[in-house]
């Protein structure tokens, strides 16, 4: 009589969740520092704070290999054009990361050099407040981020 | 005056008028950096940076199939920040380099005249953000001179305490990345393990890791918190054995000594003739430091030497950076040994505050109160330029006021704006593989450069 000695060889799952679980944990970031916020964001993926505990520390340098657009700083005038051929470049599905309050709103800059608010380029799925965010509220936004994608809410 | 030729209305006043190209038509060409259809096509290939300029004298004996114009950035992850190069190659080898700047330009100086000297601390701090507490200081020291107040001993000291672990903290990333460009990413990892240490004292003092606001015009945001000595002593010991590990790190690495020593050379009289500055110039073997040279803050009473380098490489620019940490350390140590006691910003009540029971005590000194936070403090009518000795060269702040409670006009002399403009001398003629290690090594912070 044939018996079970190793444990069960499957799991069962839905396509969906599947798909969103893969999705929120492989989330590769593109490297978009602009300005204060980029230092912070290179100090949240160095030892100290170590991104890596989330799978997100390979910054990708291509646009197309990255799901993940960390606007990271101030985006001028002559920036947004830019910011807006990098987001077309990046492979679907992507989200986008508002970090701090110069790219959120134009923050304390305004004035005719800035673009009041990076949404208004680009579809932002989390806002990261802050001046510049600490890597602690980065990784929040982050890992905020990956419970919007779990739920389904911002599961592309 | 010429009738502009299309429908679209597309001329600039005082010129031909123009003609309109396939891609001003179709809206963006390579770069899309056009999104206004308002320029002149001739106008607009040069700010876009598709046509190099000829600024010098080219050899016109090259084939020109064998040249090839190589656009790196603006988004690029070694240009540290947003910084543009046309890069003009021949083979692997760089001919011409031609950096275009702007990305970055948040009209700080514009922003300036509309916040009050009070206010204008929070403005500066944003330009060179690896450098904040520079920014401040160069700014106050501008304000104060055309106020012409008295600084306490007190608030000098912290001043110069502050400033130099700033400088300890903005080397230590200037080396990681350095590191990190030229493939050396352990030094990304260890640098901004030790740069923590730092910040972590700094958001204990200022409330905050970065853009700090605590240098101000009269004195300091606040005093030094309960326990910074302990702090200090624990950085005084932690940052050089760290340091150590650094060089035993890259010092044994033959592929960090290769592709750093005799890269990127720059001579003293070059850097004389560009306006370079800071570690750069010193590398060069020149010993000019502001700190020496025009002494601010009291810092002349510390004892401290220049490091210089001889050859101007890159490997000479991590040398002279790693000789000012130690030096800066050294400071700090004098400076924590023989902290004066007293106040931390100015007891002139026109510049400063009246203090917390005060204000309950008396009407005056709440309406006095309000009135410098709202108005902000009067500065006498005049101009002056105060500089310091940045991590990047020299920052110089030219303010101008009107007598009113706002500058009338704030300019910044940045050290990374300078620097950068002998890029191209650097650059001359290297392999395009010493690109990234040139730019790393002048350490420009594009906050700085476009402001």
């Amino acid at each position: 009589m044939a018996r079970l000695t190793a444990p069960p060889q499957f799991l069962t799952t839905t396509l969906g969740k599947a798909m969103r679980w893969s999705q929120q944990q492989s989330m590769w970031p593109a490297t978009f520092g602009l300005a204060c916020c980029a230092i912070e964001m290179m100090a949240t993926g160095t030892a100290h704070n170590d991104l890596a505990r989330f799978g997100m520390e390979v910054f990708r340098a291509s646009p197309r290999q990255a799901d993940l657009m960390v606007v990271a700083g101030r985006v001028s005038q002559k920036m947004a054009p830019v910011l807006r051929q990098v987001y077309d470049q990046m492979a679907d599905p992507k989200w986008v990361i508002s970090m701090g309050a110069c790219a959120s709103t134009g923050g304390m800059f305004n004035n005719y050099a800035l673009v009041q608010g990076v949404d208004q380029i680009v579809p932002v799925d989390v806002y990261v407040p802050g001046c510049p965010p600490g890597p602690q509220s980065l990784m929040h936004g982050i890992l905020t981020l990956q419970d919007k994608v779990m739920s389904g809410e911002l599961a592309r | 005056m010429a009738e502009p030729t299309s429908t679209t209305d597309i001329w600039v006043s005082g010129t031909e008028a123009p003609e309109v190209s396939e891609w001003m038509v179709a809206g963006t060409d390579e770069g899309a950096q056009e999104m206004e259809r308002h320029e002149t096509t001739e106008r607009s290939v040069e700010q876009r940076g598709s046509r190099v300029v000829d600024d010098w004298v080219v050899d016109d004996t090259i084939d020109d199939d064998e040249r090839m114009i190589v656009n790196m950035g603006p988004q690029h992850p070694s240009t540290h920040g947003v910084l543009r190069l046309n890069i003009e190659l021949e083979g692997e080898i760089v001919r011409r380099v031609k950096p275009i700047i702007g990305y970055l330009h948040t009209g700080m100086e514009k922003t300036a005249e509309t916040l009050t000297f009070l206010q204008g601390g929070t403005n500066v701090t944003r330009m060179d953000y690896l450098a904040p507490l520079h920014n401040e200081l160069c700014y106050s020291l501008a304000v104060e001179r055309l106020l012409g107040v008295e600084i306490p001993p007190r608030a000098q000291a912290i001043r110069i305490l502050m400033t130099e672990l700033n400088r300890v903290s903005s080397h230590l990333v200037a080396t990681a990345t350095n590191g990190m460009d030229i493939g050396a990413l352990s030094m990304m990892m260890y640098g901004f393990r030790e740069r923590e240490l730092i910040l972590e004292f700094f958001e204990k003092t200022t409330g905050l890791r970065m853009n700090h606001n605590y240098i101000r015009p009269g004195g300091l945001a606040a005093d030094l918190p309960d326990g910074w000595e302990e702090d200090v002593a624990e950085i005084l010991v932690r940052i050089p054995r760290a340091i150590q590990d650094y060089e035993d790190l890259l010092k044994e690495n033959p592929i960090w000594m290769g592709r750093t020593q005799g890269i990127g050379i720059i001579t003293a009289d070059e850097c004389l003739a560009y306006g370079v500055t800071g570690p750069t110039l010193r590398a060069a073997g020149v010993p000019w430091d502001l700190r020496k040279a025009q002494p601010y803050s009291g810092i002349e009473a510390y004892d401290f030497e220049v490091v210089t380098g001889s050859r101007g490489d890159v490997y000479d620019r991590y040398r002279v950076r790693i000789g000012e940490i130690h030096q800066s350390l050294r400071i700090v140590e004098q400076v924590a040994d023989a902290m004066p006691r007293g106040d931390y910003k100015t007891g002139d009540r026109k510049v400063s505050p009246p203090p917390r029971q005060r204000i309950d005590e008396s009407m005056e000194a709440l309406i006095h109160h309000f009135k410098i936070y709202t108005e902000g403090f009067k500065v006498p009518a005049g101009e002056t330029y105060a500089a310091i000795e940045a991590p990047r060269g020299e920052l110089g702040c030219y303010l101008v006021s009107d007598g009113s409670g706002a500058p009338l006009r704030m300019h910044t002399r940045a050290p990374s704006f300078s620097n950068l403009q002998a890029l191209p001398i650097m650059m001359a003629d290297s392999l395009v593989a010493d690109t990234v290690a040139c730019i790393a090594s002048l350490d420009p912070v594009m906050g700085d450069v476009d402001r």
